[in-house]
């Protein structure tokens, strides 16, 4: 591959950025970015879906590669894995912090907390704005396949959860 | 038949499943009874038409004829389809909806519980993403069922009959054929007949719980979809679901 950045330099161009549908926090924060490696004729970026079916992943790719064209890089390919399956234990305290500042309430506990489908969630979601957590769940599915929505009873707010996946 | 042609096979199956819900539960949006109820049909949409992604993309590659993931969704005719029968049973009414993810999502959840440990990497690599995803859809519809049941006379009246109109296709979710025994052998593919007890328990937890009485177990069972055996319901679906790509080839938007 022919340019002049590193690996390194590509990992914080792809940093810069940010989630179509999340835009407090970049791709990079999300974990859908694998992968960064050099091949003969191109830069392979490795990614992973969040969801199956999350729609914001072809705007991903094509930011990815018009962000990489800016810096000279026209030859990138984009390969999807996956495994290991995208899960929000990936996500840092860092970006989850980003999260609640945006309004969103961030995951709680550990994915291996969901997998059985008829237990009762016993993990309390707080609420982004009042940081009540006397809060309760309005609908399993919200305006992305990552999020629930939440009301909250200490403020009088809806709000949505970055649910814990 | 070679490996590749059986695991395509395979793959046909999982990823029509999630074709043919997912259009199913899209023919929703927009006519939910609330808005958080038609949001929730069309991520579950989203989600099975990404798995039927995966799936249907995988088995164009073992086929290596140079045919996508869109030409087997949308160029293919009802008699090469290899879903579920209960994928393709119409909406009819929001009880009958919830009911077909339930007895669906219960089996997809143990199916791919197991197929995570394929030996074939792709496939464990999709059955691990398509799990957490139908567990979600699994709690979903579970909780709808018992509040159907265990809600008023007219909604109880209505989980009851639409559980007794889909019960003839649920034995068909655990047919399995000469593909399954060869991928079972070469440890690939999981045996779906083991699974079925543990599903039917499942199944009785919640229908428990909604106060529903199952149905009898000697009831007529509709059985072929893997064979490419379909209800009549089937080929109106892939009308409409095929009608752009066929009217207007190579279009895009």
């Amino acid at each position: 591959m022919n340019t002049t950045l590193s690996i390194d330099q590509i990992w914080k161009l792809l940093h810069s950025i940010p989630d179509p549908e999340v835009p407090a926090i970049s791709i990079v924060e999300l974990g859908v970015v694998r992968n960064v490696e050099f091949t003969d004729a191109d830069v392979v970026i490795t990614m992973t879906p969040t969801y199956s079916g999350c729609p914001a992943l072809k705007a991903m790719e094509d930011d990815i590669k018009s962000t990489l064209s800016k810096e000279g890089i026209n030859s990138v390919k984009v390969k999807m894995v996956y495994k290991p399956a995208w899960t929000t234990d990936w996500l840092s305290e860092e970006t989850k912090a980003k999260l609640e500042a945006y309004g969103i309430a961030p995951p709680v506990g550990r994915s291996s907390d969901q997998l059985l489908p008829f237990a009762t969630l016993k993990t309390k979601v707080s609420c982004p704005f009042c940081k009540s957590e006397n809060t309760k769940l309005t609908s399993q599915f919200g305006s992305t396949a990552c999020k629930a929505l939440y009301y909250c009873d200490g403020c009088h707010q809806p709000f949505e959860h970055f649910k814990c996946h | 038949m070679e490996e590749k042609e059986l695991i395509k096979e395979y793959c046909l199956r999982l990823g029509d499943n999630g074709l043919i819900l997912g259009h199913r539960l899209s023919e929703w949006c927009g006519h939910g009874p609330i808005l958080e109820e038609d949001i929730a049909m069309s991520n579950m949409a989203l989600d099975l038409i990404g798995q039927a992604r995966g799936f249907l993309g995988y088995a164009a590659t073992l086929e290596g004829k140079g045919r996508t993931e869109d030409d087997l969704a949308y160029h293919r005719d009802a008699r090469e389809f290899r879903n579920r029968m209960l994928t393709e049973i119409p909406n009819g009414d929001f009880a009958v909806t919830m009911m077909r993810s339930f007895l669906f999502s219960a089996m997809a959840y143990l199916h791919f519980k197991a197929l995570t440990k394929s030996k074939d990497e792709t496939l464990s690599g999709l059955a691990e993403k398509s799990l957490k995803e139908v567990t979600y859809h699994l709690r979903h519809s579970s909780q709808w069922i018992i509040r159907l049941g265990d809600g008023t006379a007219e909604s109880h009246e209505k989980a009851q009959t639409a559980l007794e109109e889909l019960w003839m296709y649920t034995e068909e979710l655990f047919e399995t054929d000469e593909v399954d025994t060869a991928l079972i052998k070469s440890g690939i593919a999981p045996d779906l007949s083991s699974l079925k007890k543990e599903w039917m328990t499942m199944v009785e937890e919640i229908l428990y719980k909604a106060t529903l009485k199952k149905p009898e177990m000697n009831t007529y069972q509709s059985k072929g979809g893997i064979k490419g055996n379909h209800t009549e319901h089937l080929g109106f679906l892939l009308a409409e679901m095929q009608f752009l790509p066929r009217a207007y080839p190579g279009t895009s938007w």
